[in-house]
């Protein structure tokens, strides 16, 4: 985190002093004005920073390569602001970038803060690019200046669905019961509504859905409900600590489902908890933001990341991405008008980035491309089981017989 | 009255400035100032002239917030009815949860604690129940226009939070000089020395908790209006109650112009420290909180308590606590 | 649904969850009994207390428990310093200002922990972390047992300091009546701020005992108040074995309200007693002093 600050500091000293050279073509400004609007303090915070950081690489890179070079290489400059975990906040943050004369916006991590960012933005006709923010209202509200690169929970969640079906049918449909246990509020609520809604369609009993407040402080009783009810499936959706503390305890408890299939999982693919907890996460599958294992490039981004000493979160990859989607439709507007700007986002078919997504098209604000990964954790590590063109290994299910 | 030239000349002041700029900067801070305003008054009619501090104010927040939106979105009505009748729930939750802990003689920090209690048996039933959207909370429709009371400019808001802020100026003038505000301060001051006099604490009490809960309810359907999303956890959770109570007390308490200044002044000091070495998330919040202490230490009345300070007199007034 | 062979590992498993509650509020109580302070910051020294063992561990490899002499008396001065030098000074003996000095302290603390520890979540991973103990049916996690033996012998010992040591009889003496104290010679202030060292020093034993089969991150303090809050009410502001009673009460309410009515309604049952008892009860089950 430290160096990045530093060699953000870095950067902006450089785009200060290309100020002092004008442009060809004159009217041209010579940094291009970029709000990086996430909630970095508050209970988001660590979220928060994972997506800042991964936004502020992105910008590094973007300027080490040349800039917007459509604009004369015009290097990118972030404006920070800190949504702070709350809606107020972020929107304020909004109306500030909007009067310093940002081009555009990437963030802000949270759904509920999205929802007023996107729409505080659109007042000014303010491209804002959705790095994460898995609710579908924020993209079904037909605002013409929002744009959200990965997937919505929907997606999530009929992905998951679809492949658990494929899975379980390839191993014989050893598994027919199904339990969910899901965090109280906007994410854990509305994919576990949409999956009760869609597994009976494809045969299998949902026994029982049990949700969970924020923080939840012990998962003993959960657990003796999942020893009790016996599902064959266990499906979690919810926040990376209370994700942990359910597995830990699941582990102590020596409850043992014969899979434990996550939908956005807040653990369940995290580098984090599989370095934390190896046995506890071994062969958790996760249906969850994922980069392409195949470009190279993810790799490398990997090492960058943990070389700062932070782990490679879907946070950190969700927010390069939408800064590098951004910074393309910059190119080809070849203007750093904000009409200009969410034009060439709407037409975009940008595909030179390290998600599984394919050329890129929107449609309404949603990238039609983009789509979960199915990973699960093996041997320390987590690798991509589905789809085959991603595959890394090849998946064990169930894991348990 | 010098109360009431008052409350129109601060009126007229603020609702000059969306006509003197353009900068939405400035008009969301001058929104978000008024609404911090609000809520501080509202607490203000309870635990600065009632003497009753409530830690759950947000209850009456919450429930304000999900009337506006349910009953627009489930009753069809316009949000311009809707708005009263939020109030009004408000209102009634007020005289409730006020009628059980006077009636059962809660008082300090007891009744303190049952605010706060009520306050979050709300929020786990919001998270329940399927009218409030559950976990998944409640989103009105974008739907931009005056006669949907959802404002293109930031102006409009200003101007709505600036009446129901008026609104709220003139009932605490009204407490001021009433002769109901002078019964509910004797109560305040000392309750068994007013009931001899001959006033009834219980119903005193209780009309100050609903008046106080209709002004927050406003407040919180104000919150569903501009920002069109509301979720247990906005509505009925701490952030909410902490704001009202803590502007009120800086701002000083059972005074007309206190939490209007508390409120102004945290609101001020919260936006200049929020982007302060933005690289660096939390010296910010640290530097709030230090001075939210300092304010305390050096102004033990408030800020309004300014032009009764003295610091002359500070030696001898350590006191401590009772 | 109610077997026994669900409602007793359920019961146990309230029973230790509410030891490490109980610890929490025995500090709150004290505070509250004698000072007359709500504390606002009792969430965020908890938070400190949970850093200050995990990184006993993380950096010198001192286990949790043998972490107990040290984080004790360091949560005292701790407790000492910020009665005596912030809360004292700043409040004027108004209780709407030791409110406010307590909601800023756990500001700063919860944010000063954010700028050097940084938001992510951290666990401690120890050769018991995962034992579990046969009881009948039901498998009892080791860290948690080990937490209920823990507060049964804080409390047992704040009891023996405030019953028999002369420190406690000062503290009894203030918290009765504080002018005919301070008449007497006693040191008002020192005793306050003796009571909220003591007060911290219960959370430095929780978090001893919590930090095993929890995690620390800046704001999970925040998670434990209401319910600390809850106990202290139903044990009756200042009683100790209330404080204990309560918690392990609370501890079983809301394990079996999760079992009977789902983990997210569950915990209403916890509130609902809390406004019952405020109601109804309000100097608390064992509460003497009302």
């Amino acid at each position: 985190m430290h160096s990045t600050r530093r060699h953000f500091m870095g950067q902006s000293a450089a785009a200060a002093s290309a100020l002092a050279f004008p442009l060809v073509g004159g009217a041209q400004p010579a940094t291009i004005k970029i709000g990086v609007l996430h909630p970095v303090t508050g209970a988001l915070a660590y979220s928060g920073q994972q997506c800042r950081l991964g936004a502020l690489m992105a910008l590094e890179d973007i300027n080490k390569a040349g800039g917007i070079k459509s604009l004369g290489g015009a290097k990118l400059e972030a404006l920070l602001g800190d949504a702070q975990s709350n809606p107020q906040a972020g929107t304020a943050e909004i109306e500030k970038m909007n009067e310093a004369g940002v081009s555009a916006v990437v963030g802000a991590f949270a759904s509920a803060i999205c929802l007023a960012t996107t729409q505080a933005a659109a007042k000014y006709n303010l491209p804002h690019v959705v790095d994460v923010g898995v609710a579908d209202q924020i993209v079904e509200r037909g605002l013409k200046n929002t744009f959200r690169f990965g997937p919505g929970y929907k997606k999530c969640a009929e992905v998951a669905v679809a492949n658990l079906h494929v899975l379980n049918t390839a191993a014989g449909k050893p598994a027919r019961t199904v339990m969910i246990v899901h965090e109280e509020s906007l994410f854990g609520t509305g994919t576990a509504n949409l999956l009760s809604r869609e597994l009976p369609g494809y045969g299998y009993d949902v026994k029982e859905v049990i949700k969970h407040a924020n923080p939840t402080r012990d998962f003993n009783n959960i657990a003796l409900r999942i020893k009790q009810v016996n599902p064959d499936i266990l499906i979690p959706a919810n926040y990376y600590n209370e994700y942990a503390l359910l597995v830990r305890t699941l582990q102590q408890q020596k409850v043992t489902p014969k899979a434990i299939f996550s939908v956005l999982g807040g653990a369940a693919s995290s580098y984090k908890f599989v370095k934390e907890f190896p046995d506890a996460a071994n062969g958790i599958i996760d249906c969850n933001h994922w980069f392409n294992p195949k470009d190279k490039r993810s790799a490398e981004l990997r090492k960058r990341v943990e070389a700062q000493g932070q782990f490679f979160s879907y946070e950190v990859f969700m927010s390069y991405t939408a800064m590098k989607l951004l910074a393309d439709a910059i190119d080809r507007a070849k203007s750093t008008d904000r009409a200009a700007i969410i034009e060439a986002l709407g037409k975009s078919t940008f595909s030179d980035h390290i998600m599984p997504y394919g050329p890129t098209q929107f449609v309404n604000g949603q990238n039609m491309g983009a789509q979960p990964l199915m990973t699960q954790v093996s041997k320390g590590d987590i690798k991509v089981i589905i789809p085959r063109d991603y595959r890394e290994a090849e998946p064990v299910f169930p894991m348990k017989a | 009255m010098k109360d009431l030239g008052a409350i129109a000349v601060f009126v007229l002041l603020v609702g000059l400035i969306p006509f003197c700029t353009d900068s939405g900067v400035t008009l969301n801070f001058v929104m978000t100032a008024l609404y911090a305003c609000l809520l501080s008054q509202a607490w203000n009619v309870l635990g600065g002239f009632g003497g009753q501090f409530s830690f759950g104010h947000a209850l009456f927040f919450g429930t304000g917030a999900y009337a506006q939106a349910i009953v627009q979105m489930q009753w069809g009505l316009n949000p311009w009815l809707a708005l009263p009748l939020a109030m009004v729930f408000s209102a009634v939750v007020g005289a409730l949860v006020g009628g059980a802990s006077f009636r059962y003689g809660l008082k300090g920090s007891y009744f303190a604690l049952v605010t706060l209690a009520c306050a979050e048996v709300f929020r786990i039933v919001a998270v329940t129940v399927p009218f409030t959207g559950a976990g998944v909370g409640l989103m009105l429709p974008l739907r931009e226009s005056a006669a949907s009371m959802q404002f293109g400019s930031r102006a409009g808001f200003v101007w709505l939070m600036l009446g129901l802020v008026a609104l709220a100026l003139l009932v605490t003038s009204w407490l001021k000089h009433s002769r109901f505000g002078a019964y509910l301060q004797a109560v305040r001051d000392n309750e068994d020395a007013a009931r001899a006099i001959g006033v009834n604490p219980f119903r005193v009490k209780l009309a100050a908790t609903v008046v106080s809960a209709a002004l927050m309810g406003a407040g919180g359907a104000f919150y569903v209006q501009v920002f069109q999303y509301i979720d247990p956890g906005i509505a009925f959770g701490p952030h909410t109650s902490v704001e009202a109570l803590v502007g009120a007390i800086v701002g000083g308490l059972g005074t007309l112009w206190g939490p209007v200044l508390g409120a102004v002044c945290l609101h001020i000091l919260a936006d200049l420290t929020r982007n302060l070495f933005g690289a660096l998330p939390g010296i910010n919040m640290v530097i709030y909180g230090s001075v939210l202490i300092l304010i305390v230490m050096l102004l033990p009345s408030g800020v309004a308590g300014l032009g009764r300070y003295n610091p002359l007199r500070r030696k001898s007034t350590k006191v401590p606590p009772e | 649904m109610l077997d026994f062979d669900i409602l007793f590992p359920s019961v146990l498993n309230g029973i230790t969850t509410g030891a490490v509650y109980a610890l929490i509020a025995l500090g709150l109580t004290l505070i509250y009994g004698v000072l007359h302070i709500i504390n606002f910051a009792h969430g965020a020294a908890l938070m400190v207390a949970l850093y200050g063992v995990f990184f006993l561990k993380e950096k010198l490899g001192i286990d949790p428990y043998w972490a107990l002499p040290i984080m004790v008396p360091a949560m005292f001065v701790l407790g000492y310093a910020l009665q005596r030098v912030v809360i004292n000074r700043a409040s004027h003996g108004k209780d709407e200002n030791i409110l406010l000095v307590t909601l800023g302290i756990s500001i700063v603390l919860e944010n000063l922990a954010l700028i050097l520890f940084h938001s992510d979540t951290r666990t401690i991973e120890t050769a018991y972390t995962l034992q579990t103990v046969a009881i009948g049916p039901a498998m009892i996690a080791l860290p948690k047992l080990v937490a209920f033996a823990g507060a049964l012998v804080t409390s047992g010992l704040l009891l023996l300091v405030v019953q028999k040591t002369d420190l406690g009889r000062a503290i009894r003496a203030v918290s009765k009546e504080k002018q005919g104290a301070r008449l007497m010679g006693i040191d008002v202030d020192h005793v306050y701020a003796m009571c909220y060292g003591l007060g911290l020093v219960c959370l430095g034993a929780a978090a001893c005992f919590l930090l095993p089969a929890y995690y620390v991150n800046p704001q999970v303090g925040s998670g434990f108040v209401l319910v600390a809050f809850t106990i202290v009410v139903l044990g009756g502001m200042g009683s100790f074995s209330g404080a204990l009673l309560g918690g392990l009460l609370i501890g079983v309410v809301e394990s079996v309200g999760g079992l009977l009515l789902g983990e997210s309604l569950g915990q209403i049952g916890i509130f609902v007693i809390f406004i019952a008892v405020l109601l109804l009860r309000p100097q608390g089950i064992f509460g003497a002093r009302a």
